[in-house]
């Protein structure tokens, strides 16, 4: 099972109590993987609220999770 | 052309400076100040967060794009993060062209597209006490529409 590395800003680092943890995880997708957290952690936003960024850059929640990607889960941004 | 963050209070003269061209005929600038009241509730304070590399990567975009639809000389972003209080500077942004028509529309599009897309994030505090994360509601007054949970 892929082990990824999670990175969590704003609202999502508050609801999950920290920034970035490692997760090992059966998810193939960022969709199923995030589903997997917010049902463990009671997010509160649906995915479609959110955007993905894997190795530093946006990507689809389709995107294959491959061992050892890095993920940050980017809430809805608020900048300006 | 560039785009950062910063820790520290925003410096808008220097920044002008930073643009000064003589083949300018305009220069349009923004400035995003920390208001006292967002939707009917009086602020006390605000904070703003980053992804600082996916950040600098998208504003860096966002600026190419309009140096491309707007025929600029040059556009300067720069972006707050930390705490913030009332009347201070959250963002700071400024173009340079031949033509002020390109110079005009270059600026509300770097604003636009900043706010729209880029991995920065705002909690306003109140004098209530109460915080909120902007935009991140789910349900109540101010939710995304459509949203039913």
């Amino acid at each position: 099972m892929p082990k990824l590395q999670i990175t969590y800003y704003a609202v999502l680092r508050e609801q999950r109590g920290l920034s970035s943890e490692e997760v090992t995880t059966a998810a193939r997708t960022g969709r199923e993987l995030y589903a997997e957290l917010a049902a463990r952690h009671q997010f509160s936003l649906p995915v479609d609220r959110l955007r993905l960024a894997i190795g530093g850059e946006f990507a689809s929640w389709e995107t294959p999770l491959a061992d050892g990607a890095k993920l940050v889960l980017i809430p809805p941004v608020a900048g300006g | 052309m560039s785009f950062r963050l910063s820790s520290d209070a925003l410096d808008p003269i220097a920044l002008k400076a930073s643009l000064a061209n003589l083949k300018a005929g305009a220069c349009v600038t923004f400035e995003g100040w920390v208001r006292n009241r967002n939707e009917g509730q009086a602020v006390s304070s605000l904070e703003y967060e980053a992804y600082p590399e996916l950040a600098e990567k998208e504003a860096s975009r966002i600026l190419g794009e309009a140096r491309v639809k707007f025929d600029l000389l040059d556009a300067v972003a720069v972006h707050r993060v930390g705490q913030l209080q009332l009347g201070e500077m959250a963002v700071w942004v400024g173009v340079t062209a031949e033509h002020r028509d390109a110079a005009f529309a270059a600026c509300r599009y770097i604003i636009d597209e900043t706010k729209a897309r880029v991995p920065i994030w705002k909690k306003e505090h109140y004098i209530t006490g109460q915080s909120q994360w902007i935009n991140c509601a789910t349900r109540g007054d101010f939710a995304a529409e459509g949203r039913n949970n």
